[in-house]
């Protein structure tokens, strides 16, 4: 029981920092069909900037982290006007390749300005252990999946009932037709970009914070894509509810059976719901009337 | 209010499809723009709401002025903004929307809110079977309901100028009847300008107040809806009213007619 609590606390974790990587990821794909490979360094340079602002200029960590979000919206919305909306009309192809290039370039900029070498963290959220029924666990995870739940329901409602929101679904179904509403497609892939880099930058932070940051946490890009494929490429609860299953699955197996399973029993899931659901368990329906 | 004068339009830098095109259309009318397929209507209203661009289409000539501005270079969100809206062919509703969420995507340029919600139950006024619908996905709906909710999807946007291409296509004859009934409405409710694309010429002139017929990107004959259906061309490959198997073209028409003339 003990244990089952811990996995699943840990799970979690990892889960909504999944989720909210690829929550942008998703954006980015509905708003313009783009699959972003840069999602794990928007992750990464998210990190590396709360990482400056807090610990190298001693700033304090609610300034830190909110200076943290406005360059990385700055960064996002950057991303779109001087890499991606130069391609718009070109093949999907060369803006996906376009992502590519970004993701080395976001590299090589943090490799550097902090160099690759692993650093502690400034630890701003309190490592406190805490009683979950017998259960020990670390009070920064409890908070950091807090505080993914609260961005992610807001964005939820963010597309369900705002203006943009109902814009940027509205692109998603046909282009054309919402250019004729007045909608500005450019527009909402900026905010698409933004909101795709705060969402990494958050999740970097709650990453940092637990495993210090280091080149490596880019890597949970790659861990992404089963998070995505198997919620549905175009689905924002797919994204939440793939990335919760993707990690509590990997803190399973990782803890019950072991022996390097964890990162190879999510891709066999991956494909067993792929042959009963190709569009992932979310993915749009293709809706045909008779 | 409208004026296109001598316009041409290339798609893909080389296909010429307008050729120097003419019309005009004045505040509170609704004008019929009639003409086979393939003859450039389609295209015709997309260079007037900007809409050309995601086609690879440019307007290369002429000019194309709205309220006495040029609005031929400017983005289709910039004339929404003015105050023209096209509901395009085939409908294009949002399929993954809901019917109220399609009202409000057609409302995204607005600026005064407070506004929206009264014009959307105006909507569900000359719409009731959209109101009973509101929360379903719009890909649901049949044929007639999509068409309904692309026009009020327009009137949400408060247009001076609508833009109409097609709105009888696939529709039942009754149902034809029912949108057509309630764009003359709209044209006599709202005071909203129609510029009216259609094929079915017989339909088009009875709401219209004046029509344009085009061909080969060329407009090749206009006059009130009156003297248009009592032009004799017009009645034969327009209207239908004779038992020619062929449509010949307009142009042969006249071309035969001159000659006609000449030998008398
Ligand atoms: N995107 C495009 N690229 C190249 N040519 C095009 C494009 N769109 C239309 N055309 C051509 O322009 C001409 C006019 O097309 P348009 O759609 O304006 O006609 P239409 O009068 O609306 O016809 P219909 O009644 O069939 O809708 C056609 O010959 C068509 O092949
Ligand atoms: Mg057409």
């Amino acid at each position: 029981m003990e244990k089952f609590i811990q996995l699943t606390v840990s799970g979690l974790t990892n889960g909504m920092v999944y989720a909210l990587v690829a929550l942008g990821f998703v954006i980015i794909y509905k708003a313009s069909d783009v699959i972003n490979f840069a999602q794990g360094e928007l992750l990464l340079f998210g990190a590396y900037l709360a990482f400056a602002f807090i610990a190298q200029f001693g700033l304090p960590w609610t300034l830190g982290v909110l200076l943290t979000l406005v360059v990385a919206v700055g960064i996002g919305v950057l991303v779109e006007r001087l890499i991606l909306r130069p391609l718009i009309g070109e093949p999907i192809i060369s803006m996906i390749m376009a992502t590519i290039g970004l993701s080395s370039v976001l590299r090589g900029i943090v490799n550097a300005i902090w160099t690759p070498v692993p650093r502690a963290f400034p630890e701003f959220i309190p490592r406190t252990d805490l009683y979950l029924g017998p259960a020990v666990v670390g009070a920064d995870r409890l908070i950091a999946i807090g505080i993914a739940i609260v961005l992610l329901v807001l964005f939820t409602l963010f597309f369900r009932y705002t203006r943009e929101g109902i814009a940027m679904r509205a692109i998603a179904d046909d282009q054309q037709a919402a250019l004729s509403m007045g909608i500005s497609v450019k527009r909402v892939f900026a905010v698409a970009w933004g909101i795709a880099a705060i969402t990494a930058a958050v999740a970097g932070i709650i990453l940092a914070n637990i495993v210090g940051v280091s080149g490596n946490i880019s890597l949970i890009g790659l861990r992404v894509f089963p998070v995505v494929i198997l919620g549905g490429l175009d689905s924002i609860p797919g994204a939440i509810i793939g990335g919760a299953f993707i990690g509590l699955l990997e803190a399973y197996t990782g803890g019950y059976i072991g022996q390097g399973l964890e990162l190879v029993v999510p891709f066999i899931v991956l494909m067993i719901v792929l042959m009963v659901k190709p569009y992932g368990l979310f993915g749009k329906e293709i809706i045909e009337r008779v | 209010m409208l004026e296109l004068n001598n316009i041409e339009v290339v798609y893909n830098d080389i296909i010429l499809v307008l050729k120097g095109l003419s019309m005009k259309v004045d505040e509170g009318q609704i004008v019929a723009l009639l003409g086979a397929n393939g003859a450039g209507k389609t295209t015709t209203l997309k260079a007037i709401s900007g809409l050309l661009k995601p086609d690879d289409g440019e307007v290369t000539d002429g000019a194309i002025l709205f309220m006495g501005e040029p609005i031929h270079n400017k983005e289709a969100e910039e004339i929404v903004r003015l105050g023209i809206f096209q509901v395009m062919e085939g409908r294009r509703v949002f399929e993954h929307l809901t019917v109220e969420e399609n009202l409000l995507a057609g409302a995204y340029t607005r600026r005064d809110r407070e506004n929206i919600r009264r014009d959307m139950r105006r909507v569900y006024e000359y719409f009731p079977r959209l109101a009973e619908r509101r929360h379903q996905k719009a890909g649901y709906l049949s044929g007639g309901e999509q068409q309904m909710l692309a026009i009020g999807r327009a009137l949400m946007a408060r247009p001076r100028l609508m833009l109409l291409d097609e709105p009888s296509l696939g529709l039942a004859p009754l149902l034809v009847r029912e949108i057509f009934d309630i764009i003359q409405r709209i044209n006599e409710e709202e005071g909203t300008t129609i510029l009216l694309v259609e094929q079915n010429a017989v339909l088009a002139l009875n709401v219209a107040d004046y029509g344009y017929i085009m061909e080969g990107g060329r407009i090749v004959l206009e006059g009130t809806s009156d003297v248009l259906k009592e032009n004799e061309d017009v009645k034969e490959f327009y209207l239908g009213l004779t038992e020619i198997g062929q449509r010949k073209s307009y142009r042969e028409v006249k071309h035969y007619k001159r000659r006609k003339r000449w030998l008398s």
